[in-house]
């Protein structure tokens, strides 16, 4: 049946019509409807693990125990996974395990925009690369007969352009994987230096001839072109700008397997054209690989390093004619991501901002305590960086800055990589303060369960990891919970706490004002005549309010009615706009 | 047939999905081929957001560039104005006239730009400019704001309603469907 189908989506079936059984995932954009849409499929048994590292060692041992299975992640989460990916490139398989990773040139909703590719090279596993859903569903299937038959775990890449995006896709049916006996065998399984020693060999043995795979491999082709003064290598997204600038005048070699690369048929591709170019996103994989080959060819001299390309950036470094628009005289005002109306960080991040502490952040929907007003955050690095961070930071500065620095990170992001960092001032003891901002979900990436919260990914009841008894645990005798909407006490335990002679953990706990589940107070409302103009509620950032002729006003389209501003103005001109009885 | 863009533009949260789903079912339906590339986590919080369709014979590129959107869909104002240099030169824009206070507007570091429909007619573009929230509101909910648009959307496609009407049926869950109705005739009839 044809559809139009998300990529994230069609990798999802892609699994699921490949008998794919387990799957083990973290969320993080633009990765996450993969392991949500295969939730959907009562075949597959579907997690969210704690993080991307336990997610695929998960898989591995269910691909261990024969059973075919998958793990999707970010870019970044590739580093968290990076240590079991490394070995098992030298462990193999037993069932089929394909592992998804999705980059994000453009940072839509990211940290940094690596390259996942150099990771394919690095751990010497091959990657396949899909250029749209169709190819996504594909992919996914192709990659587990590749995983069996060589013994490799196979990595699918796509980018957020393929995974965000709709297009025409033919489903089939399941195909049931018969299941592979669990047989022991020391030699291949368990990777101390003599039996490493012997598996090296191997991989590179399976690199040459996973080469000659890619050689005669149908997702790599050639496309001919009626111009052979140029003729272009390209993949992923990139071969589609291509297409849409050129459509069949060059001859095109569209790589669908990123690692490794076809080096016969790129010297005969590159023979049969005048000159050579690559067109690929983020770094020169692609180009490199060609010019170890001893290939002229244009790449990064003239297409950039950085963010996403599109038809008119191909059609501009390529000297082909380009599209123009209109535009109007007046600058237009830009709109950055806020948090949202009722947002429970905002009130925490006021009381940080009031008191000019150094916060060394996370991250989560909460690393937007960085943008003004607030400007609350000195740092963000990775998942879980801010507990380690608030350490060192101490350790290096002493009792001046224990007084003034805090550690804050989300419930999900603590479960992540947090727990080490905690682990870390318990043991090695400095005066850190840790703030866990726990909105009972995994916020920025859309709502997933996570450790915390009691339920799993299917929203059914689940284990419950107590945040306060795990801290206690580890040490922290002074942990206690505070209610972001009430100021007054966030500000006497953000005090207190910085003023302890000892290390302390303040959960701040209300759940994100986008759960369906949390009830929303009636919207308030500013009295002119009351209004002052001060400004004071300006302070918090919140969408809902803005200052109209002078006077604050509130959208009542917005609001749900938290109460923090009402908090903030001296002469109470916030109303309720609630009908009393 | 040559591709046909699509641009549906807001601020995160209003809806745009919807939108950009109902597209994609009708033109799979009348046997084009079809690509909607959408936007999904940080810049979904309250931040500029923009979703592209493109539709015809056969379609490449899943993003729509500067100069080749044939109408951009606006749920706001300022926002059909920030992509204005995607519109062809002789395209279509169709805006709800409601205007959001981005966060710079908010803490005064910027102003929201004064008479923006009658600037962007004076940039060449044709701008249908309506209160969408308004007939959303008198459609039964404010967050019918996505169908008031499709509805006046649909004016300048030559479709037979029928089809329209298929795929709200197919796309809008049973509950909400009578409501959506509404908000499509009504934007429709604006």
């Amino acid at each position: 049946m044809k559809q139009l189908m998300l990529g994230n989506a069609a990798v999802a079936r892609g699994l699921y019509e490949a008998g794919c059984c387990v799957i083990s995932s973290y969320p993080g954009t633009p990765s996450t409807e993969i392991t949500e849409e295969a939730a959907k499929y009562d075949e597959i048994y579907c997690e969210w693990a704690p993080n991307e590292k336990v997610a695929m060692e998960t898989a591995f041992g269910a691909c261990l125990a024969g059973k075919r299975s998958f793990c999707a992640m970010k870019h970044v989460g590739l580093n968290v996974a990076a240590d079991p990916l490394f070995t098992m490139s030298y462990t193999g398989v037993n069932a089929g395990m394909v592992i998804g990773v999705a980059d994000d040139p453009g940072m839509h909703s990211s940290q940094n925009e690596q390259d996942s590719r150099h990771h394919a090279i690095a751990a010497k596993v091959p990657m396949l690369e899909p250029s749209d859903s169709a190819e996504a569903l594909a992919f996914a299937k192709l990659a587990y007969e590749l995983s069996e038959e060589f013994d490799t775990p196979v990595l699918l890449k796509t980018c957020t352009r393929v995974a965000h995006s709709q297009s025409v896709v033919e489903t089939s049916p399941r195909a049931e994987a018969e299941a592979k006996p669990y047989e022991k065998n020391i030699a291949k399984y368990v990777m101390m230096p003599g039996n490493a020693i012997r598996r090296h060999p191997l991989v590179e043995e399976r690199t040459r001839k996973l080469q000659q795979w890619a050689e005669t491999a149908p997702i790599n082709r050639i496309e001919p072109g009626t111009d052979h003064k140029i003729g272009i290598i390209t993949s992923s997204t990139s071969y589609q700008y291509v297409k849409e600038v050129c459509g069949d005048r060059f001859p095109v070699l569209k790589l669908g397997m990123a690692w490794p690369m076809p080096e016969k048929l790129i010297r005969d591709f590159a023979a049969s054209v005048t000159t050579l170019t690559v067109v690929e996103e983020l770094d020169p994989i692609i180009e490199n690989y060609c010019r170890s080959l001893g290939l002229a060819l244009m790449g990064k001299d003239v297409f950039p390093l950085e963010g996403e390309f599109s038809q008119n950036l191909v059609a501009e470094k390529m000297g082909l004619p380009v599209h123009k628009g209109t535009s109007i005289d007046d600058p237009i005002p830009p709109r950055p991501p806020v948090m949202c109306a009722g947002c429970p960080h905002r009130g925490l991040f006021y009381t940080l901002s009031k008191n000019k502490v150094t916060v060394l952040g996370d991250i989560g929907c909460y690393t937007l305590g960085a943008v003004a007003p607030l400007s609350a955050m000195d740092m963000t690095l990775c998942m879980g960086a801010s507990i380690s961070a608030v350490h060192g930071f101490n350790k290096a500065q002493g009792a001046e800055a224990e007084g003034k620095t805090v550690a804050v990170i989300g419930d999900s992001t603590f479960m992540h990589s947090g727990m080490t960092g905690l682990a870390n001032i318990a043991y090695n003891q400095s005066n850190s303060t840790v703030i866990i901002l726990d909105n009972s979900i995994t916020g920025m990436t859309g709502h997933q369960q996570n450790p915390t919260t009691g339920y799993n990914i299917k929203g059914d009841p689940a284990g419950k990891i107590d945040l306060e008894a795990l801290c206690k645990a580890m040490g922290f005798r002074r942990v206690r919970v505070v209610d972001p909407y009430d100021l007054k006490a966030c500000d006497a335990a953000l005090k207190e706490e910085l003023a302890a002679a000892e290390p302390s953990v303040i959960i701040s706990r209300r759940p994100c004002a986008l759960l369906k589940y949390v009830k929303h107070e009636a919207p308030l409302t500013v009295d002119p005549v009351k209004c002052v103009g001060c400004r004071s509620c300006m302070k918090i950032g919140c969408p809902a309010i803005s200052i109209k002729e002078g006077k604050a006003r509130v959208d009542n389209t917005l609001c749900v009615g938290c109460g923090v501003c009402e908090q903030l103005c001296p002469v109470q001109a916030f109303q309720s706009t609630r009908k009393e009885g | 047939m040559e591709t046909k863009n699509i641009m549906i533009v807001g601020v995160g949260g209003q809806g745009s999905l919807l939108a950009s789903k109902l597209l994609g079912h009708l033109l799979m339906e009348q046997g084009y081929d079809v690509k909607v590339s959408e936007v999904h986590g940080m810049s979904q919080r309250g931040g500029s957001v923009v979703t592209y369709v493109r539709y015809g014979d056969k379609v490449h590129s899943p993003v729509i560039d500067r100069g080749e959107a044939d109408y951009i869909v606006s749920f706001e104002l300022l926002e059909a104005a920030r992509w204005l240099s995607y519109l062809k030169p002789d395209g279509q824009i169709v805006t709800s006239t409601q205007q959001i206070d981005p966060m710079p507007v908010i803490t005064g570091a910027a102003s929201y730009p004064e008479d923006l429909v009658e600037k962007m007619k004076a940039a060449g573009a044709k701008v249908d400019a309506l209160d969408c929230l308004k007939l959303a509101e008198e459609a039964g909910s404010a967050k019918a704001v996505n169908i008031v648009l499709m509805g006046r959307l649909s004016h300048y496609f030559d479709l037979p309603d029928q089809a329209w009407q298929e795929s709200l049926e197919a796309m809008v869950p049973p509950k909400f469907l009578e409501l959506n109705k509404r908000a499509f005739e009504l934007g429709k009839k604006a």
